[in-house]
């Protein structure tokens, strides 16, 4: 705009020699006058909107699609630099999970002695922390992950929701390799190799749409306070003790007499993806789980007066949740995780990176 | 007249600082602060820009002036959608990039890897990444040390790399808050070259420089700040660069300058 371009008269400079005059006097001949129509009409006439207005949610899903090349390509360049200070290198990447069970089995299955009454113990432990270190991991990495990201956030634009999608992304990466370590321990237990193995792709699928989802409000969360991920950690250790990774919900001696309670535990999301993970994987768990041979009142019984001579019997017990009851809440929950997550998320877009 | 690009309406920012100073910062005057029912004493309110109103046009390089706590870069970071008005608006076509000394993308990663994750953020295509990697590369002049972790990289270097990769898009809005200063001569004058070709590409720039001469070289039109208010703003940049220096108590000399190299 902006009038004549060059104006050499000496208009202004005099009175603008000090600063508390230059306040006052009027604007010098040549300089910006702003158009005479209101501004925000202006800016509607050329289609300009207020910066820092989210997008439609459709174009946002469309946005975030479009940039899927960056969420894959940031969770591997991220999975590579993890470990580029450590002497081992990509080497923690398996004995992580490694050390991670064999603490697990020394505490639980040595010294407290959780194994009574679960077949297989080893394997259904390590399943277990394997499976609820995928979801641990996502949601204390989602809590700080517009945080830690602002640098990038502040520089260019993109769908933020991309971030918290590349992390889990990277759990996930990381889940895979867990997850031969798991297979290995399973085969070398005495499972068989059966086609249930397959079980296993739809049950981590469901559990990474639900980790994406869970992670987006933490992740919104997570922006705005700090205090949240700092008690997030306590709150998930609750959680793992509560969702029967070193036991069995459905076969502990102390729950048998509260269905209510039992049951809670057993539908939530982290004991739906573990028990599900675990009858797909381990034979022992098939035929051990309640529910998995005709109801017999006297066999059950026996199982909890002594679970560990009686082991297999806890299949003769009624089950709280069926299998297809165990499956229906494992799409449920990654369904009502992924639409409110992506919702709640998108509805602050234009706050993130503020910090 | 061109079309206008970016328009900030009455534009108030306020921030709230937190943690700045007040009590000891104990785990115990926290408590009391709880339970006395007190809010943070530490929250600072800065009343960073008070009432601006400017059009910005299609092509225009705006420069920013203005001595430090002027509203510069609270302007820019507004401009960006970064920072909340608390009064009245800013209209823009799309987002605006935003480059500043201390905005390192992914410093645990390689500039290489920087390169292609900053251009696949900006939505271009792996195809189009891989056209323009080496021209990136090539621009910022960081040499071997592609292949380093952004960390290792000196201010200089990694101010260079962030412009290259942010430039290599056309953006419509792009900002850029002292981000040049530390390249040194030659990087001075490819990002002028860089600067004025985004310009013919139909974008506005933002360039916020202590450094006079870069504003007086780069831009034609010039916005000076003072206490979060603009003083003069307007395409006299070499009168208005001579005002501001008298009054910062300095000799005008860009009037002086352009009259000799039109003579």
């Amino acid at each position: 705009m902006s009038g004549p371009g060059r104006l050499s008269g000496l208009d202004g400079d005099t009175e603008l020699a000090g600063l508390a005059t230059a306040m006052a006097v009027p604007e010098a001949v040549g300089d910006d006058q702003l158009p005479d129509e209101p501004l925000p009409e202006l800016a509607a006439r050329y289609g300009l909107t207020r910066s820092a207005a989210r997008p439609p949610l459709l174009k946002y899903l469309a946005d975030l699609w479009q940039r899927r090349h960056f969420i894959t390509g940031f969770a591997t360049a991220r999975n590579v630099a993890m470990y580029t200070d450590a002497r081992l290198g990509q080497v923690w990447q398996v004995l992580t999970p490694l050390l991670n069970a064999a603490v697990y089995y020394l505490i639980f299955g040595v010294i407290l002695d959780t194994r009574r009454g679960v077949p297989n113990f080893i394997a259904f432990l390590v399943a277990g922390v394997f499976i609820f270190n995928f979801t641990q991991r996502s949601f204390i990495i989602a809590s700080r992950v517009i945080n830690d990201s602002l640098p990038l956030i502040r520089a260019l634009y993109f769908p933020r929701a991309a971030l918290p999608l590349g992390y889990v992304l990277i759990e996930l990466q990381q889940l895979m390799i867990s997850m031969v370590v798991l297979v290995t321990i399973v085969l070398a237990t005495g499972e068989p190799l059966t086609w249930y193995w397959f079980l296993v792709i739809p049950v981590l699928l469901f559990q990474a749409f639900f980790n994406v989802g869970a992670g987006l409000i933490l992740a919104r969360i997570g922006a705005g306070v700090d205090d949240v991920s700092q008690l997030l950690p306590f709150i998930v250790r609750t959680w793992m003790y509560a969702s029967g990774v070193m036991f069995s919900i459905q076969t502990l001696k102390n729950l048998a007499g509260h269905h209510k309670l039992s049951y809670l535990l057993q539908i939530n999301p982290a004991a739906v993806y573990i028990t599900l993970t675990r009858t797909a994987l381990l034979k022992s768990q098939r035929l051990s789980i309640p529910g998995a041979a005709p109801y017999n009142r006297h066999l059950c019984t026996l199982y909890y007066k002594d679970p560990a001579k009686h082991i297999y019997d806890s299949a003769h017990c009624m089950p709280l949740v069926s299998n297809t009851g165990l499956w229906l809440y494992g799409v449920g929950w990654a369904i009502l995780a992924l639409i409110i997550g992506f919702f709640y998320f998108w509805r602050a877009e234009a706050r993130y990176g503020r910090g | 007249m061109a079309d206008p690009m970016v328009i900030v309406d009455d534009l108030h920012v306020v921030y709230r600082v937190y943690g700045a100073g007040g009590d000891k910062g104990t785990a115990a005057t926290a408590l009391m602060r709880m339970l006395r029912k007190q809010r943070r004493p530490s929250i600072r309110e800065v009343h960073a820009i008070r009432g601006m109103s400017f059009v910005a046009y299609r092509g225009d390089v705006v420069g920013v002036i203005g001595r430090n706590g002027s509203g510069k870069s609270t302007l820019l970071r507004a401009v960006a959608g970064l920072l909340p008005a608390e009064k009245g608006a800013v209209y823009s076509d799309g987002h605006a990039a935003l480059l500043g000394v201390n905005a390192a993308l992914l410093d645990d990663l390689t500039g290489d890897r920087n390169v292609v994750l900053g251009c696949l953020a900006m939505g271009m295509s792996p195809q189009e990444v891989k056209e323009k990697h080496d021209k990136i590369v090539e621009f910022s002049g960081v040499g071997d040390f592609i292949n380093l972790p952004m960390r290792a990289y000196s201010t200089g270097m990694g101010s260079r790399l962030r412009f290259a990769i942010a430039s290599s898009k056309s953006h419509d809005v792009l900002l850029i808050d002292e981000a040049l200063a530390t390249g040194d001569a030659e990087f001075q004058r490819k990002s002028h070259e860089r600067i004025d070709e985004l310009r013919q590409e139909a974008g506005t720039v933002f360039l916020v420089a202590h450094n006079l001469s870069e504003i007086h070289e780069t831009c034609n039109r010039v916005i000076w700040l003072e206490k979060g208010q603009i003083v003069r703003a307007g395409s006299d940049v070499a009168g208005i660069l001579d005002a501001y220096l008298a009054a910062s108590g300095s000799a005008p000399r860009f009037r002086e300058l352009r009259e000799a190299a039109e003579a």
